[in-house]
C-alpha cells in the first residue's frame, strides 16, 4: 500500500549550537535572508528566572555553594544556570594517565552566559606561528583578513578597552574602560616599575548604551547573567535579533547525535534525540553549520558515520579530535598590607577586571615559545562560602580576635591568573570511547592528555612573574590552604587560588579547548577550508572554536564571533549563487 | 520619588517588548526595582529552625562551639544570630563527608570531657571548655601529639565553615563593611588609600 508522506520541511541551514559562533551565525544568517534552524541541547534561557543577579549569599539556605555544599566557583548557585562541569548521565572518559576537565554548557546561548566577558583579538603573529618559530601551523587566513569582522562583532556587541598600540595585541572597537579599581591601580603601579605592561582590560560589557542596552551598573556579578544586558552573551544578544526576522526557528532540549548524508555524499538532515520524548527525530536543511563547542563538534562529526565517511564525517583527513589544546594556566595570590588600610567603599566595578596585562616580552628571548597574558583580581569583593579560609589556617584559635583577623584582611587578597598559548602536540586529542555511550545512547568522548615541556617552563614563569609582582606591590605571596582541596578554578576572582604540585592547571580547565577540527589550505592536513567549510562536504560548515589552527593566550570567544561572522558571510555568499 | 510599584514594573516590561526592542531585557529602573523587591521578600521573618542533622544535644553543642569561634562583641552579633549553625546543619544532612567529620569531632569532644570532667563539653566549666578546645585549635598541637590529629582537623573544619556561615550572613557582611552588590550608574574607582 502506498504512504503518502506530507511535504518535509527543509531549511536553509541548520546551526547545531546556541552559543558564541551558533548565535552569531544564526543572526547573521538569518538577517542575510535564510530561513535557519537551531538545535540546542539545553533549554531555552529565561533571564527573569534563571538570573540569580544582586541576591546577597544569606538568600539561598546553602548560600551559594548547593546541596551538601558541592557547588564552588564557576558553577555555584549563583551562577548563570546550567553550565557543568559534570552532566548526570553524560559522562566523558579520559585515557590511562590522561586529566582532562570540561565545562560545558547546556543552555540557550551556552557558554555564553557563564564566561568571563574578557575579548581579545588575536593579533598578526597569532595567525602566523610557524612562520614565526618554526613550530605548528599558519592559519590559513591573515590578521588582516579576520579584522573587519572583529570590527563588526565589537561594534555590534560592544566592548570597553583603551587604544595601546601594543605589539600584536590589536586594538579594537572600544567603548570607555571603567576606572581602575585599588587593587589594580597598587599592581600597575608595580607593573610600571617591572616593565611590564599594565593596561585598561577588554571586556564584552557596555560602559555606555548600544542598541538598545542599557549601559553596565557596576555590580561585578556579569557572570550571574546580567538582567538588563548589559554584558554579552549569545541569548540576550544574538538569539534575538535572529528571532526578530521571522526566518529563526529554535529547537530546544534537543541533543544532535550524527548528522546524515545523502547519496551524493552532501549533509541533508540532522539527527537528534529530542529529551523530552526521548525519540530521534530528524531535521533537514541544505547547509548545516556545527558549532556545538569544539568537543562537541567533533564529537557530533567522529559519530557521523556512513559508508561515504566511515572515519567519521569530513575526516578523510583523520584530523577530527586532533589537535586539542586549551590555555596553559597558573596562578598564584599575594596579601597586601597596605590594603588593611583601605576606606570602606564600594569596589564592585564590572564583573572582571579592570586591568590586565598583555604580553609583553614579543621581542624578547624567552626560555619558552609563544607568550601569556595575566589576569588578576580581588579585593573588596562580596563575601562568599570559602572566602575566609586562608585566614582561618593561618591566624587559627578563636573568638573575637579571629573575627577580627578576618575583618582586617578581608579584600586584602589578590589573585593572579596567567593564561598563555599551548602548542598542540599528538598525545593532546578526543576521540570516541569505544565503551561508553550517554544516556541519549550517544557514544561519548574520550580526551588525551600530556602537557609539552614548553607549557610546564611558561607555567614556571608565570609562577616568578607573578612573585616579582607581589613583590613589588609590597606584598607576600600567599600559600594555597594547608588542608583542604583544590576549589574548581576558573574564570572569576574568586577562584584565583594557587595551583598545587607542578603549578600547571589541568587540561581542559582553563575553559579555552578548541583546535579539534582544523582549517587548512591542504585536505590531507586539515578538516575544513579557510571558509570554515568542510574539505570533503561543501555544505557543511564549522562556526566555533574547532576550526582554530592554534590557540594564542588571547581568550577565544571574540575570535569564535568574528570567524562565525566571515564563516556566515560566505555561507550567505555561497547560497546566494546556488553552490550549495 | 516614590518607588514604582510591581504592576508599573510589569507594565516597563511590555511596553519594552510592544516598542519592538527585540532584546529580552529589562529596562534599568525596573532591574533596580526588581532587586530591591528580592531584598524585601527574601530578608522577611524568621522561623525557628529545627535542625535536620545534629540531634538536640549536638546541635546545642554545634551552636555553643560557633558562638565560640566567632562570637559576638562590641561591633556585631556572633554567629548563632547571624545562622551559621542553621548553615551548617544544613550542608551536613546533604554530606556524609561532612556527617564524619563533625559528627566524630562531636563525639570525641564529649567522650574526652567525660573522661577527663566527667561531663559532656557543654556542661564543662568555662575554663574546662577553652582547655580542651585549645588543645585543638592549632596544628602544632597535632604534631606534637599525633592522636589530636583528627580533632584538630575537626576544629579547624569547623572554624571554616562557621566562618563561611557568618561572614556570609547579612550580619557578617555588614561586620566586615563590604559595600557593593547595588547599582551605579559611574563607578567611582580607587578612592585616596595610604601607601597606594
Amino acid at each position: 500500500m502506498l504512504e503518502i508522506n506530507p511535504p518535509r520541511k527543509v531549511y536553509d541551514v541548520c546551526i547545531v549550537g546556541s552559543g558564541a559562533g551558533g548565535g552569531t551565525a544564526a543572526k547573521v544568517l538569518t538577517e542575510g535572508g535564510l530561513n535557519v534552524v537551531m538545535l540546542e541541547a539545553g533549554p531555552r534561557l529565561d533571564p527573569d528566572r534563571d538570573f540569580k543577579e544582586h541576591m546577597w549569599p544569606y538568600q539561598l539556605p546553602h548560600r551559594g555553594v548547593g546541596v551538601g555544599g558541592r557547588l564552588r566557583g564557576i558553577g555555584d548557585e549563583f551562577m548563570a544556570p546550567n553550565g557543568f562541569w559534570d552532566i548526570e548521565g553524560e559522562p566523558y572518559t579520559t585515557a590511562p594517565g590522561s586529566s582532562f576537565r570540561w565545562f560545558r554548557s547546556r543552555i540557550e546561548g551556552g557558554r555564553t552566559n557563564h564566561w568571563g566577558r574578557i575579548a581579545l583579538r588575536f593579533g598578526p603573529v597569532d595567525f602566523r606561528p610557524h612562520s614565526t618559530d618554526g613550530i605548528g601551523d599558519d592559519w590559513p587566513i591573515t590578521y588582516e583578513e579576520l579584522a573587519p569582522y572583529y570590527d563588526k562583532v565589537e561594534s555590534y556587541i560592544g566592548v570597553f578597552g583603551s587604544k595601546e598600540n601594543v605589539p600584536n595585541a590589536p586594538d579594537g572597537v572600544f567603548q570607555p574602560p571603567p576606572k581602575p579599581r585599588c587593587t589594580e591601580t597598587l599592581i600597575k603601579k608595580a607593573c610600571d616599575q617591572l616593565h611590564i605592561t599594565c593596561i585598561p582590560s577588554r571586556l564584552a560589557i557596555l560602559t555606555k548604551t548600544l542598541n538598545g542596552r542599557d549601559a553596565c551598573h557596576y555590580c561585578a556579578q556579569c557572570g550571574r547573567g546580567c538582567r538588563t544586558a548589559s554584558n554579552f552573551s549569545s541569548s540576550q544578544v544574538m538569539i534575538p535579533p535572529a528571532a526578530a526576522t521571522g526566518r529563526f526557528t529554535m529547537i530546544a532540549n534537543a541533543m544532535a547525535r550524527e548528522i546524515i548524508v545523502n547519496d551524493t555524499g552532501k549533509a541533508e538532515a540532522v539527527s537528534y534525540i529530542e529529551k523530552s520524548t526521548r525519540t530521534e527525530q530528524r531535521v533537514y536543511a541544505r547547509a548545516v553549520v556545527v558549532a556545538g563547542s569544539a568537543c562537541e563538534s567533533a564529537r557530533l562529526l567522529l559519530n557521523s558515520r556512513s559508508t561515504s565517511f566511515p572515519n567519521g564525517m569530513a575526516n578523510s583527513s583523520g584530523v577530527v579530535g586532533r589537535y586539542l589544546t586549551d590555555s596553559v594556566g597558573s596562578d598564584l595570590a599575594g596579601y597586601f598590607p597596605q590594603l588593611e588600610k583601605m576606606p570602606i567603599h564600594n569596589h564592585d566595578g564590572v564583573g572582571g577586571m579592570h586591568m590586565y596585562m598583555p604580553w609583553w616580552r614579543l621581542d624578547k628571548k624567552n626560555e619558552f615559545l609563544r607568550g601569556y597574558h595575566i589576569e588578576f583580581g580581588g579585593g573588596r569583593d562580596m563575601p562568599g562560602v570559602g572566602g575566609f579560609e586562608y585566614v582561618c589556617d593561618e591566624h587559627e584559635g578563636y573568638g573575637v580576635s579571629l573575627k577580627q583577623k578576618c575583618r582586617s584582611v578581608y579584600g586584602t587578597f589578590i589573585g593572579f591568573s596567567g593564561r598563555g598559548e599551548m602548542i598542540p602536540n599528538e598525545n593532546c586529542y578526543c576521540d570516541i570511547d569505544p565503551e561508553v555511550k550517554d544516556k541519549w545512547g550517544i557514544p561519548v568522548l574520550r580526551f588525551h592528555w600530556q602537557w609539552g615541556e614548553n607549557e610546564r617552563k611558561m607555567a614556571a614563569d608565570m609562577q616568578q612573574t607573578f612573585r616579582s609582582i607581589i613583590e613589588a606591590a609590597g606584598g607576600t605571596v600567599i600559600a594555597g590552604t594547608r588542608r583542604h582541596p583544590q576549589k574548581a578554578a576558573a574564570g572569576e576572582s574568586q577562584a584565583l587560588v594557587q595551583q598545587p604540585g607542578g603549578r600547571i592547571s589541568t587540561g581542559g580547565a582553563i575553559i579555552h579547548e578548541l583546535g579539534t577540527i582544523r582549517m587548512g589550505n591542504n585536505p590531507k592536513t586539515s578538516a575544513l577550508n579557510k571558509n570554515c567549510q568542510a574539505h570533503d562536504v561543501k555544505n557543511l560548515f564549522v562556526a566555533d572554536a574547532a576550526p582554530f589552527v592554534s590557540n594564542p593566550d588571547k581568550n577565544p570567544t571574540l575570535s569564535i564571533m568574528a570567524l562565525s561572522w566571515k564563516t556566515s558571510e560566505y555561507l550567505l555568499d555561497q547560497a546566494k549563487k546556488g553552490e550549495l | 520619588m516614590d518607588s514604582p510599584s510591581r504592576r508599573t514594573i510589569l507594565k516597563s516590561l511590555t511596553i519594552g517588548a510592544a516598542v519592538g526592542s527585540v532584546l529580552r531585557i529589562i529596562p534599568l529602573q525596573a532591574a533596580e526595582y526588581a532587586h530591591h523587591l528580592i531584598d524585601d521578600e527574601k530578608s522577611g521573618a524568621q522561623t525557628a529552625y529545627s535542625p535536620k542533622f545534629f540531634d538536640p544535644h549536638q546541635y546545642k553543642t554545634l551552636q555553643a562551639l560557633c558562638e565560640t569561634i566567632i562570637p559576638a562583641d562590641a561591633d556585631s552579633a556572633g554567629a548563632i544570630e547571624a545562622g551559621a549553625p542553621e548553615f551548617i546543619d544544613l550542608l551536613t544532612s546533604e554530606n556524609t563527608d561532612y556527617q564524619k567529620t563533625l559528627g566524630d569531632g562531636l563525639k570525641w569532644l564529649d567522650s574526652t570531657c567525660t573522661t577527663r570532667y566527667g561531663k559532656p563539653w557543654l556542661d564543662c566549666t568555662p575554663k574546662q571548655q577553652t582547655e580542651i578546645l585549645d588543645s585543638i585549635a592549632y596544628l602544632k598541637n597535632a604534631k606534637q601529639d599525633k592522636t589530636l590529629e583528627d580533632p584538630v582537623e575537626f576544629f579547624s573544619f569547623l572554624r571554616n565553615f562557621t566562618a563561611d556561615g557568618f561572614f556570609t550572613s547579612k550580619i557578617g557582611i555588614k561586620y566586615l563593611g563590604y559595600k557593593g552588590n547595588t547599582f551605579l550608574t559611574n563607578f567611582p574607582g580607587c578612592p585616596p588609600v595610604p601607601g597606594v
